[in-house]
């Protein structure tokens, strides 16, 4: 039960085996990895349909060949005896800064923010570093693949927050190169959108400073107005660049970087966490013609309605978070989910961590606890978050023709104890080896210290 | 109208606030949840899954609670009269959570501008009115650890709570518990992630200088205990005109250190610092109660179990600084196997709010039973504390300190449907959720008000104001205390 096994070759059966415990990556050096596998005797849920309760699914070069109560083993193929465990789509972090912060109390391992304020000619996939101790841990909570934000706050994010923060690249957790872990370069245009701060805090004199409503207001509507002029000036170089006139003029790389945003190609993803600054940025994205996916969202649910007339999804941040304001419901944030999925909101939820990716499944469930419709939790962490990315055709469920980023487990994947048994990237069987397991069978046998 | 550094003090979890940790306290009367429950003197809890921690689970139990006191527990209570019977059909009941390391209820948390604070005393910055005890009781926790912060070699003087929501600040400490201090190692006393610009870097600023610290300090100590048993033994042998020693408030506590009265509680990541407090303690004669996070106690489980320390810990953070960099979720268990009295705790008034969820990672990562894991929330943590006599498992004469659930606790599906404290429900889902629409109407009505008052200036000079800027409530009105923690850190 629970073996690997090779069709007709059972000599594989223990290389396959060590590989999955102590392999790396993408495979063993200077050997081909194989490209079939078949995953037999499973319980299915592929989320494009009801579950199957006995099922195979053969992998076939990176991609689902074939899933199905009665599909063949392909002669050759790997297989993967699942009989007893889980098969799901693996689990999509939709906002973190992987593979840019290491330590994020250390200046020198953390690439997250960049200085300034329009910075969106900047590509995280330029910064993600394949080495990450980050990526094997995640990856070992059944994540297989991300969303690499720049600027996008938290505690890795160094400080800043530009206003244009830069591009988010989607990555697989794995690859050998940060090119092999691509899934998209460029997936989303960062914006924190302003807000109108009457309360700053001052680092000099570690003191918060209160600010008159009129002296924040005109900040922000300078911030407004700075952002609407990047807009147009992006504007007019994609009209430029389409009449093929923009040899004419020096070539800008920032304006570039926005066109496909102007033109309504690339997403906005707008971090805005407040009502107000939420209703602010759905009006400027609408009257600038954007493509909106807001991020954050701890107020969405007051504005639901305008959430779904509007048809911007919203990918939350982590439920297991206090409420923003004392006499707000203590379950204010565990609760919101239900409620705006209920309301039509389509919802994604994210980490926006690094270290703490790990908690994705929690934080669903969490979410499920507090009235989220568990079929919808599960949505939440795979194919909503594949589709507000434009990502839906290629990953997050498990169906022929997409990518095979599969997880194999011992029970609910949103759950505390479920272990992921077998993880596939790319149609790859990729280790969940890390660098805490690791440690740990270290000092498991670490022989009694004499006192 | 938050500023981003207040935003990451939400997000405790995702962000963790060694750097900045601010705690926001505004007064704002919570009528609702804040009224002292009726004191019922005879509770029957009944038909309810009893996990008791110490002497296994009961199925359809029940528990009966008299003033206060567990009064019996087992499958079939018969309710006396005039009981209070509460039917937990399909519930699940632990013991209250405690949470080994905890800076809710404080108004401030780090008096970080010396390297020794003893002096200090977190009792006197009780906030009883710290909207954050209501939210762990939400979350099954009835007491905690309340620690000064880790700016210090030698913080500040800490003390244990009941989370009694809603009582006067001299009604949190839980009574007859050990006096503690914060001791702390490694990055946050010797300021490495920390600077505040034109202000030169405090001594210590190494891990030698950190030990030199506390050799001094207890040198000191030493010197002053001798002082005073030197006057206490000729004044019992009747000489008259002695002068006393000159008292010394930071001395004091650390004497107590020396004569067993007073646990150090001591903030530490790496092994080396660990070893490095051990011999110290060894030095000078004193125990150390627990070592908190000791995220690295796995590589020194050995030694940790040979001094008898307990061990605090985190559930899964890491890589948040340099000394985290080699903690790992198996921490826990490793150290449960060699020996090790484990809690798990939460540092953060949200984790607490989950610290069940927290302690059954402890299953996944090491294989721990469903008893130890429960344990490292619960009987753990009293031990450290002192306090097993009084607290932390289900059984009869112990306080009816109780947290009950609609589901396995160690399930991230589980929710806090009560919360007990001394046989008195303090928390209840329901009631929080029937109370809202009034809360809500009491918000609106002194919100009118404030509107009222805030007119009168308004009409001399009229101001263009979006009306989500009027509607604030009163409580975002005053300017909130920035916590010194902001200073030192509290992780």
């Amino acid at each position: 039960m629970n073996q690997v096994r090779t069709h007709r070759r059972p000599l594989c059966f223990l290389s396959l085996f060590f590989l999955c415990l102590f392999g790396v990556a993408t495979g063993q050096a200077q050997s081909q990895p194989p490209s079939v596998y078949a995953i037999t005797y499973a319980k299915i849920f592929t989320l494009a349909g009801s579950p199957i309760a006995d099922g195979t699914l053969v992998i076939r070069d990176g991609k689902i060949a074939a899933i199905g109560a009665s599909v063949e083993v392909p002669a050759g193929a790997q297989v993967i005896d699942a009989k007893g465990l889980q098969v799901y789509p693996g689990l999509f972090d939709a906002i973190t800064q992987m593979g840019l912060s290491e330590i994020s109390a250390v200046s020198a391992t953390v690439d997250s923010s960049e200085t300034g304020s329009y910075n969106p000619d900047v590509v995280a996939a330029t910064a993600v570093s394949p080495s990450s101790e980050h990526i094997p841990v995640t990856r070992a909570a059944g994540i297989t693949e991300v969303l690499a934000v720049p600027a996008s706050g938290g505690f890795d994010s160094g400080g800043g927050r530009a206003t244009l923060g830069g591009q988010a690249s989607a990555i697989h957790l794995a690859g050998w190169t940060a090119d092999e872990m691509l899934i998209k370069k460029s997936a989303a245009m960062v914006v924190n959108f302003p807000e109108i701060q009457t309360q700053t805090f001052d680092f000099s004199t570690f003191s918060r400073k209160e600010k008159p409503y009129t002296e924040a207001k005109q900040e922000y509507d300078k911030q407004i107005n700075e952002l609407s002029d990047w807009m147009d000036r992006a504007r007019h170089y994609a009209q430029a660049m389409e009449k093929g006139s923009v040899s004419k003029y020096d070539r800008d790389l920032k304006l570039e970087a926005l066109a496909p945003v102007v033109r309504g190609e690339l997403p906005v993803l707008v971090f805005a966490d407040h009502a107000r600054d939420i209703r602010n940025a759905v009006e400027f994205c609408d009257k600038q013609k954007l493509k909106m996916i807001l991020a954050g969202g701890e107020e969405a649910y007051k504005v639901k309605d305008l959430l779904r007339s509007k048809d911007v999804p919203v990918i939350l941040r982590p439920m297991l978070s206090l409420p923003e304001e004392e006499d707000d419901p203590y379950d204010r944030l565990l609760s919101q989910p239900a409620e705006l999925a209920a309301a039509g909101v389509k919802i994604a939820i994210a980490s926006f961590d690094n270290s703490f990716a790990r908690r994705l499944g929690q934080n669903a469930a969490n979410a499920v606890a507090y009235g989220l419709p568990y079929d919808q939790a599960l949505r939440a962490v795979t194919i909503n978050p594949a589709q507000i990315l434009g990502l839906g055709s290629q990953i997050g469920t498990l169906e022929q023709g997409k990518l095979a980023n599969i997880i194999v487990t011992n029970g609910d994947p949103l759950e505390l104890m479920t272990d992921v048994k077998y993880l596939f990237i790319k149609g790859q069987l990729t280790s969940t080896e890390n660098k805490h397991h690791r440690l740990y069978e270290k000092y498991l046998s670490r022989p009694k210290a004499a006192n | 109208m938050r500023t981003s550094i207040q935003r990451y003090s939400r997000q405790t979890h995702s962000s963790l606030l060694y750097l900045l940790y601010f705690l926001c306290f505004m007064y704002f009367p919570f009528s609702a949840s804040a009224a002292t429950p009726p004191d019922a003197t005879v509770i029957l809890l009944q038909n309810a899954t009893v996990m008791t921690v110490s002497h296994g689970t009961i199925e359809h139990g029940s528990i009966l609670i008299k003033d206060g006191k567990i009064a019996e527990v087992g499958q079939s209570i018969k309710a006396p009269a005039g009981a209070q019977v509460i039917d937990a059909s399909g519930q699940v009941v632990i013991p209250g959570i405690i949470d080994c390391h905890s800076h809710i209820a404080a108004e401030s948390i780090n008096e970080g501008s010396v390297s020794v604070s003893s002096m200090v005393t977190m009792e006197e910055v009780l906030n009883p009115d710290d909207i954050d005890i209501y939210r762990d009781l939400a979350g099954g926790v009835t007491s905690a650890n309340i620690l000064h912060g880790s700016a210090n070699s030698i913080g500040g003087q800490t003390l244990v709570i009941k989370l009694r929501w809603g009582q006067p600040a001299s009604k949190l400490p839980f009574e007859g518990a050990m006096p503690g201090i914060k001791f702390a190692l490694g990055e946050n006393p010797k300021r490495s992630n920390f600077s505040i610009p034109g202000q030169p870097r405090r001594y210590p600023a190494t891990r030698m200088g950190v030990e030199e610290t506390i050799r001094g300090a207890f040198s000191e100590a030493r010197d002053y205990k001798k002082a005073w048993d030197d006057y206490n033994k000729h004044v019992a042998a009747g000489e008259k005109n002695l002068i006393p020693p000159r008292r010394d408030l930071k001395l004091e506590p650390l004497v107590e250190v020396l004569e067993g009265k007073r646990y150090v509680h001591s903030h530490c990541y790496r092994e080396d610092e660990i070893l490095m407090l051990l011999r110290v303690a060894k030095e000078f004669g004193f125990k150390v109660r627990t070592f908190q996070h000791v995220l690295e106690g796995y590589k020194v489980a050995d030694e940790l179990a040979a001094a008898g320390v307990g061990a605090s810990t985190f559930s899964d953070w890491w890589a948040y600084k340099v000394e985290a960099y080699d903690a790992i979720p198996y921490n826990a268990a490793l150290m449960t196997r060699r020996g090790v009295i484990v809690s798990i705790n939460s540092d953060s008034a949200e984790e607490a709010t989950h610290l069940n969820q927290e302690a059954a990672k402890s299953m996944k990562y090491g294989g721990l039973s469903h008893d130890e894991a429960l344990k490292m929330v619960t009987l753990n943590p009293a031990i450290q504390l002192g306090i097993d006599k009084r607290v932390g498992t289900i059984d009869v004469g112990k306080d009816a300190d109780l947290a009950i659930y609609n589901h396995d606790p160690l399930s991230a599906y589980a929710v806090v449907q009560k919360t007990l404290i001394d046989g008195r429900i303090y928390f209840d889902r329901e009631k929080d959720i029937a109370n809202r629409a009034d809360m809500e109407k009491e918000k609106k009505a002194l919100t009118e008000k404030l509107k009222k008052a805030e007119k009168k200036p308004e009409e001399k000079k009229p101001e263009e104001k979006k009306p989500e800027e009027k509607s604030k409530p009163p409580a975002a009105a005053p300017t909130p205390t920035v916590s010194n923690a902001s200073q030192g850190g509290a992780l």
